[in-house]
């Protein structure tokens, strides 16, 4: 019986490592949670893309909620994720707000030409430094502001239609249900 | 292919201009270099924010440049990151409740291998003997 414990333990590596790779297909490694869900959204103060003379603040935002949808013309996640706001963006229940990171304005404006604009506005964070209080660490990310300024929820990487029939519609709808 | 190329190329030209910041003198760009090598670039992972040539490493490494001016300490500079990346961006993650297994699970996975050494070890030495006289014998290796 004990000659049969090496091959147990071999069992218990196959088994850790079969757990292991199992996980992986589970777990995107690239997902760092955010420590800023439930938190207030950082104060901030961003220039329009369509007008650079005026800036929208997060207090200016403040009395219903809102998805912030981080996006750049350089980034090819968002290509994948774009169709899908178009489809989808007007009919998830609250504004869309296009966050332009790190993008040029040229760019940024002739992207939305071509593929579309579901965006309710698009403000513009070109040196990323806004972004660094948000935890943005690339694009594209969502976050989900309730009324009073909280972030509820976040996204890394692109919405899909599953993403936004499991997961953000339900957060929407816990919204809706706690504002008077 | 040609993608991984391009940026392996973009890395190369980007790594020979690593910025240059204006230290005040030498000891600042030391801790500096000290305080970003222990701070994980968040798009690459596996490297930090010292060595990254990522976009974004190169903002948090502005970042934590400009903190360092505004008279911060390493915890303060630390805790700001942790406060919008959560302690992933930290090298050495702090003990705590989520990371026990991450601290303590190597040396549980050695002592429960220890254990299992010394009881095969003292059972052998008890079979040992019996065993020896009926080994069959190494003499006569065909080599």
């Amino acid at each position: 019986m004990s000659r049969m414990i090496p091959f147990f333990g071999f069992l218990l590596l196959v088994a850790l490592f079969g757990f292991g790779i199992w996980w992986n297909t589970q777990h995107d490694q690239r997902e760092v949670p955010s420590p800023l869900i439930n938190k207030p959204a950082p104060a901030f103060v961003l220039p329009r893309l369509d007008d650079p003379s005026q800036t929208v603040s997060r207090d200016a935002l403040l009395g219903k909620p809102y998805l912030i949808n981080v996006f750049a013309s350089w980034c090819i996640a968002c290509g994948e994720e774009h169709p899908v706001l178009m489809a989808q963006g007007k009919s998830i229940g609250v504004p869309v707000i296009g966050y332009n990171y790190k993008d040029d304005e040229g760019d940024a404006k002739g992207w939305l030409a071509k593929h579309g604009d579901p965006y309710d506005m698009v403000i513009v964070d070109r040196e990323g430094r806004t972004a660094i209080d948000f935890g943005v660490y690339g694009a594209p990310e969502s976050f989900l502001v309730d009324g009073k300024g909280i972030i509820r929820y976040k996204r890394i990487g692109p919405l899909t239609p599953e993403v936004i029939e499991k997961e953000l519609k339900p957060a929407i709808a816990a919204l809706a249900k706690e504002s008077p | 292919m040609v993608f991984a190329l391009l940026f392996l190329i973009a890395g190369i030209a980007f790594a020979q201009a690593i910025d240059p910041l204006p230290f005040k003198d030498h000891a600042q760009e030391v801790r500096f270099q000290n305080l970003t090598r222990e701070l994980r670039c968040l798009v690459c992972q596996n490297e930090n924010l010292a060595d990254s040539n990522a976009d974004l490493a190169r903002d948090l490494r502005h970042e934590v440049f400009n903190l360092m001016q505004q008279g911060k300490s390493d915890d303060e500079i630390k805790q700001y990151l942790v406060d919008r990346y959560s302690d992933f961006v930290l090298y050495d993650p702090p003990m705590k409740t989520s990371t026990l297994l991450l601290w303590f699970g190597p040396l549980v996975i050695l002592l429960a291998g220890a254990a299992v050494v010394v009881v095969t070890v003292r059972r052998r030495g008890r079979a040992a003997p019996a065993a020896t006289n009926d080994r069959p014998t190494d003499e006569g290796d065909d080599w």
